[in-house]
C-alpha cells in the first residue's frame, strides 16, 4: 500500500525494497521463469488474434454495460438469487454486511477476489465477524496483516521460513521449512474454517448475462469449497466483469491461465446459477447474492481513453513482464491492484493522492502492453494520468518551464549551445563530464555523462550533405535532440550509409525535440505544439520516408503525434499523414534500402559483438531482429545476450527520479551483455548509448558502446 | 489415426501433463475394479502427506480424528445395479460405499467416484455437472477422485461443447466445474504443490464405446 505523501519518500521505499535480497532473487527467478512460460503457453495459439478478439468484445460489452446489468439482473433473479448495485466500495461493504447480519452469519469464509481488496472489505467486516481468507496466499498475507504484492501469487514477496514461523505461531506448534507439508498444514488447518462458516464470500470472474451465472477461476479449489459449505453466499465483483455469453467467457479463458501463470486453463473453473442446493440452508436451498461494484466504473466507461481499462482480467501479466516491478515488488508498484495496471487503477479506484508517486515509477518500456491480455495501452496510460494528475494539482514550475522552452526551438537550441561553453572546464577529453553539473545529486554517478558536442548535427549539415547522383527515395532526416546535440557523429555516420544506399536526404533546420521528454513529464500541453513545429517542419507531403536513428523519438513521432494533434483541424491529417511515413534508420536501411552483406567489406571481424533491443524499437515500433541481421551481414561477429530486449533503465527523466532503479536496470543489462564476452554493444537509440557508455565507463568494463549506424558505416565497401 | 483416437491422444497428453493419471476403461465394472484397486493401494491419511499426520491447531485436530478408520468412497450420482456393483467390490475389501451425509466427512474421506459430461482434448480438461452437493464436496474432500469420461464425450476445444454447456449452465440452479488436473498452488515460493484443498490425484477412466 502507499503510503509517502512525497516523491522522495516514495522513492526511499523503494530503495529499501531494493535492498531486500530474498525478494530480489524471488522477482529475478520469477520474472526469467514467467517469460519462458508464457512462450510456451501460447506456442500453438494465434495469441495477437485471440487479445484482439478479446479486446473487441470486451469493449462491446463495455459500451453496454446497463443493459447487460439488467440482463443478468433478470436472470438471476428467476433463479433465486438477489442481485445488489453498489456505487462506491463503502456502500458494497455494507450491503455485504447486512447480509451476514439479516442471516445471523458469525463466520465468513472467503475465497480470492482482488474486488474485496479494492473495498478493504476485510477491514470493514472483522469487527463485527470472524472472517478468514482460505486462499493460500490470501490466508497468509490476511495473517500478516498486509496487502497482496502480486495479483495472482499474493504472498510472492516471503519466504517459506517466514510462511513457517507464522504458522508455527498460528497453530501454536514448531512447524518446518518444507514447503509441501506448510502447503498440506494450510489444508486441514483451513478446513475446519469451511466446515463451521455460515457465510461464503467470493468474488467472480465473469457475470454472464445470457445465463445470470457467476464464473470463477482458481487453482486451489477454495472457491468450490467456500461457494459449497455455508448456508449464505456472497459474491462480490466490479461491473466490468459483466460479460455478455459464455462463448465470451470462455474466450477469457483460453487467454487468461496461460497469461497469469502459462496453464492451458487453471485447475478448477466454476459456474454457478441460480441459488443451488445447500443441506444446511433453509428449504435445502443455498442464500445467494451477487453484489456488482461501480466505484468509478460506469464513468470510465464512457471515458473515450479509459474505458479500455475496463477490459483487464486481472491475469497480473503486466506486472509479471515490468522491470520496475521486477525490481521492487508490488507493494512498491502498486497500491492495492498491482502493477502496470495497478498504477492506472490506483487513480481512479484510491484517489490521486495515492497515485501520484507511483505513476512516475515507469520507465515506459512497453514490456506490458506487449502481454497485455485485453491488449491495453497502458504505458500511454499511465503517462495520461500523470498528466491528468499534473492538471489536477498544478504543474511544477520546473516541468512546465521546461516545457515553455522546448516549445521555443530557437531558446531552447541557443541554450544547449551556451551550455557546450559552460562545461568546457569539465570536460575530460573522452567525450564525458570530469564530474556531475550541479543540478544532479550523487546518486546520479552511476553512469558517466556526455558532453555537449563541439559542433552540432546541423551545423554540420551543410558540409557533409551528400551530392545527389541517381537519387531514388526523398528522406527527411529527423535528428532529436541528443543526436543533434550530443552525439551528432552517429547522424553523420548515418547519412554515410543512407547515401551508399542512395537516398536523397534532407535536413530541414525548423525541427526541434520530438517531445517525448515533455510528455514524460505530464506535460500534454506542450508535447502537442512540438509536435506540430516538427509536422510543419518535415513536410510530409515532401517525402517518401521520414527517418530517424532513435527508436524512442521515432516512437513517439509514429505513435503520439496522431493522438496528439488528433483535435487540431490543421494539423490533424498531417500528423497522421507523417506519422505513416516515419521508419526507425535499421529497418529503413535494410527492407528499404535493401543494404545487405553485399554492401560491405568482404573481411570476416573477430571482435564479438552484442546487441541491445531498445524498447521503442522492439515494442514500441515491432521491429524484431532487424539490427541483429544488419549486424552479422555486415561481417560483425554477432552474440546473442540475455534478455537482450530488457529495458536499459534510460527511460530519459525516469533516470533522473529513480537513480537506483535505473542503476539496477543498467548494471543487469551490462552484466548480461559481459556473460557474452562481447566487446563492443551495439543500440539503436542515442538514449540508450548514453545511459550503457556512460555506465559501462563508471564501471571500467571493456566494452564499446555505438550506434549501428556507426559500426554499418565503417563496414561499409 | 481416427478423429476419436486423436481427441484420446490429445486429452490424455494434456491431462498427464497437469498432473492427471488416465487409464482406459472398456466397462463401468473395469472402472468399479480400478477404484478399488487403487483405494485399496492408496496409504492412510496420514501416509499421504494430507496434513493429518502433521503438527496442527487443536481445533483443527479435533476434525482429524473424527475420520472414520474404514476407507471410505463416495459415489453420490450412482444408482441402481451401479451402485450396486460398486458397493460389493467395496464390501468385499472391508471399504465403505456412500452416497450421501458427505458433511459427516468434511475430514477427508479416500475416494470420490464421479461420472464427467465432458471432456475438452486441447486443455485435458473434465467438465463435471456438480449442481448435487454431495457429488460437490465428494469431489472436493476426497484425497482421489476418479472421474470416468465417455470417450464418446471428448470434444476438441470449449467452444466445442459450448452449445450443450450452455443448455446445462442455463438450466438453472446449476452447478458446473472443469476441472483440469488435481488442487494446486505455488503460493509459496512458487513452488508447485498438489492438494491444497481439493483432491491430492485426479484419475480419468476413458471409457471406450458409448
Ligand atoms: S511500461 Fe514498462 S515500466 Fe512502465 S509499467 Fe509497463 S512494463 Fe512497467
Ligand atoms: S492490464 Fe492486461 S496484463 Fe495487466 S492484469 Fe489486466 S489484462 Fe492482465
Amino acid at each position: 500500500m502507499q503510503k509517502s505523501t512525497n516523491l522522495s519518500e516514495y522513492r526511499k521505499s523503494c530503495q529499501e525494497a531494493l535492498g531486500d535480497d530474498f525478494l530480489r532473487e524471488a522477482m529475478d527467478k520469477f520474472a526469467t521463469a514467467y517469460r519462458a512460460n508464457r512462450v510456451n503457453a501460447f506456442a500453438d495459439m494465434h495469441e495477437k488474434e485471440l487479445i484482439a478478439e478479446i479486446a473487441e468484445s470486451k469493449d462491446a460489452a463495455i459500451a453496454r454495460l446497463p443493459e447487460l446489468f439488467e440482463q443478468f439482473r433478470a436472470k438471476a433473479e428467476a433463479a433465486g438469487v438477489k442481485v445488489h448495485l453498489a456505487r462506491t466500495a463503502g456502500e458494497a461493504n455494507e450491503i455485504i454486511a447486512r447480509i451476514a447480519r439479516d442471516n445471523g452469519v458469525k463466520k465468513i469464509v472467503k475465497s480470492k477476489s482482488m474486488t474485496a481488496e479494492e473495498t478493504l472489505l476485510n477491514h470493514a467486516l472483522e469487527d463485527e465477524f470472524e472472517v478468514v481468507e482460505t486462499d493460500l496466499g490470501e490466508w497468509i498475507i490476511q495473517l500478516r496483516h498486509e496487502g497482496p504484492s502480486h495479483m495472482v501469487m499474493p504472498a510472492i514477496h516471503l519466504s517459506r521460513h517466514q510462511v513457517r514461523d507464522l504458522f508455527s505461531e498460528v497453530t501454536g506448534q514448531q512447524q518446518e521449512s518444507d514447503i509441501q507439508k506448510l502447503v498440506k498444514v494450510a489444508r486441514r488447518e483451513l478446513r475446519r474454517h469451511y466446515a463451521e462458516a455460515d457465510m461464503g464470500i467470493s468474488g467472480a470472474n465473469f457475470a454472464i448475462a445470457e445465463t445470470g451465472s457467476i464464473g470463477l477461476v482458481t487453482n486451489e479449489g477454495n472457491a468450490r469449497l467456500v461457494t459449497t459449505l455455508p448456508r449464505v453466499h456472497v459474491a462480490l465483483c466490479g461491473l466490468d466483469k459483466l460479460t455478455p455469453s459464455i462463448h465470451d467467457a470462455l474466450r477469457v479463458l483460453k487467454a487468461l491461465p496461460r497469461n497469469a501463470t502459462g496453464q492451458a486453463l487453471t485447475s478448477y473453473v466454476t459456474w454457478i446459477t441460480g441459488a443451488n442446493e445447500c443441506a444446511t440452508a433453509e428449504g435445502g436451498r443455498k442464500e445467494m447474492h451477487v453484489v456488482f461494484l461501480d466505484n468509478g466504473r460506469s464513468a470510465m466507461a464512457e471515458d473515450p481513453d479509459f474505458a479500455q481499462v475496463l477490459r483487464c482480467v486481472r491475469c497480473g501479466a503486466c506486472a509479471n513482464v515490468c522491470p520496475v516491478y521486477r525490481l521492487v515488488g508490488g507493494h512498491k508498484m502498486g497500491h492495492i491492484y498491482i502493477g502496470a495496471i495497478g498504477l492506472i487503477l490506483t487513480y481512479f479506484f484510491h484517489g490521486r493522492d495515492k497515485a501520484r508517486n507511483l505513476v512516475q515509477n515507469c520507465i515506459n518500456c512497453g514490456a506490458c502492453k506487449e502481454v497485455c491480455a485485453a491488449g491495453i495501452d497502458l504505458p500511454r496510460l499511465i503517462k495520461e494520468i500523470h498528466s491528468r494528475i499534473l492538471d489536477e494539482d498544478g504543474h511544477p514550475t520546473y516541468s512546465d518551464l521546461l516545457g515553455k522552452l522546448m516549445k521555443n526551438r530557437k531558446l531552447f537550441h541557443t541554450l544547449l549551445r551556451t551550455a557546450k561553453l559552460g562545461q568546457a572546464p569539465l570536460k575530460d577529453g573522452e567525450g564525458f563530464l570530469r564530474h556531475l553539473p550541479l543540478m544532479f545529486f550523487k546518486e546520479h554517478n552511476y553512469r558517466a555523462l556526455p558532453t555537449i558536442a563541439e559542433k552540432p548535427f546541423r551545423d554540420m549539415w551543410k558540409e557533409i550533405e551528400p551530392k545527389l547522383t541517381g537519387t531514388k527515395l526523398r528522406v527527411g532526416l529527423f535528428a532529436g535532440c541528443v543526436q543533434d546535440f550530443v552525439y551528432p557523429e552517429q547522424m553523420a555516420a548515418a547519412v554515410k550509409v543512407m547515401d551508399h544506399g542512395k537516398a536523397h536526404m534532407d535536413f530541414p533546420m525548423e525541427q526541434s525535440c520530438c517531445g517525448l521528454p515533455l510528455q514524460m513529464m505530464g506535460e500534454t500541453a506542450h508535447a502537442a505544439e512540438v509536435a506540430a513545429q516538427n509536422v510543419a517542419a518535415l513536410d510530409p507531403a515532401r517525402y517518401d520516408y521520414i527517418v530517424t536513428l532513435c527508436a524512442s523519438c521515432a516512437s513517439q513521432l509514429k505513435h503520439s503525434y496522431p493522438r496528439l494533434l488528433a483535435d487540431d483541424p490543421a494539423m490533424s491529417l498531417k500528423a497522421k499523414q507523417f506519422a505513416d511515413k516515419v521508419i526507425d534508420f535499421s529497418s529503413f536501411v535494410r527492407d528499404v534500402l535493401g543494404i545487405g552483406a553485399d554492401d560491405f567489406q568482404n573481411v570476416a571481424v573477430t571482435t564479438k559483438t552484442a546487441y541491445h533491443a531498445p524498447c521503442h524499437l522492439c515494442r514500441g515500433l515491432g521491429v524484431v531482429g532487424t539490427s541483429q541481421e544488419l549486424i552479422s551481414d555486415s561481417g560483425l561477429d554477432y552474440v546473442k545476450a540475455d534478455e537482450e530486449d530488457v529495458c536499459c533503465g534510460f527511460g530519459g527523466t525516469f533516470s533522473m527520479k529513480f537513480p537506483e532503479e535505473s542503476k539496477e536496470l543498467l548494471n543487469k543489462k551490462l552484466d548480461n551483455v559481459a556473460k557474452t564476452g562481447a566487446k563492443q554493444l551495439l543500440t539503436d537509440c542515442p538514449g540508450c548509448v548514453m545511459q550503457l557508455r556512460g555506465g559501462a565507463r563508471r564501471r571500467g568494463d571493456d566494452l564499446q558502446v555505438r550506434h549501428i549506424a556507426e559500426a554499418l558505416a565503417e563496414r561499409l565497401k | 489415426m481416427s478423429s476419436v483416437d486423436t481427441l484420446v491422444t490429445e486429452f490424455t497428453q494434456r491431462a498427464e501433463k497437469v498432473g492427471a493419471v488416465v487409464s482406459m476403461v472398456k466397462s463401468m465394472s473395469e472402472a468399479f475394479a480400478y477404484t478399488v484397486d487403487l483405494c485399496e493401494r492408496k496409504d492412510a491419511c496420514q501416509l499421504l502427506l494430507s496434513g493429518c499426520g502433521l503438527p496442527l491447531s487443536d481445533a483443527a485436530g479435533e476434525m482429524c480424528e473424527a475420520r472414520t478408520q474404514p476407507k471410505v468412497v463416495a459415489a453420490p450420482a450412482l444408482a441402481g445395479e451401479e451402485r450396486e456393483a460398486l458397493a460389493a467390490a467395496c464390501e468385499a475389501k472391508g471399504m465403505t460405499l456412500i452416497s450421501d451425509g458427505m458433511r459427516k466427512h468434511l475430514a477427508g474421506i479416500d475416494i470420490g467416484f464421479t461420472v464427467a459430461e465432458y471432456g475438452i482434448a486441447e486443455t485435458g480438461t473434465i467438465v463435471q455437472n456438480s449442481n448435487s452437493e454431495e457429488l460437490r464436496l465428494a469431489t472436493m474432500v476426497s484425497e482421489n477422485h476418479v472421474a470416468v469420461l465417455p470417450v464418446s464425450r471428448i470434444r476438441a476445444t470449449s467452444y466445442d461443447v459450448e452449445r450443450e454447456f450452455v443448455n446445462m449452465v442455463d438450466a438453472s440452479p446449476s452447478y458446473m466445474a472443469f476441472i483440469t488436473g488435481p488442487s494446486r498452488t505455488a503460493d509459496i515460493e512458487r513452488v508447485l504443490a498438489l492438494g491444497v484443498h481439493g483432491p491430492l490425484e485426479l484419475h480419468i477412466l476413458l471409457l471406450e464405446g458409448e
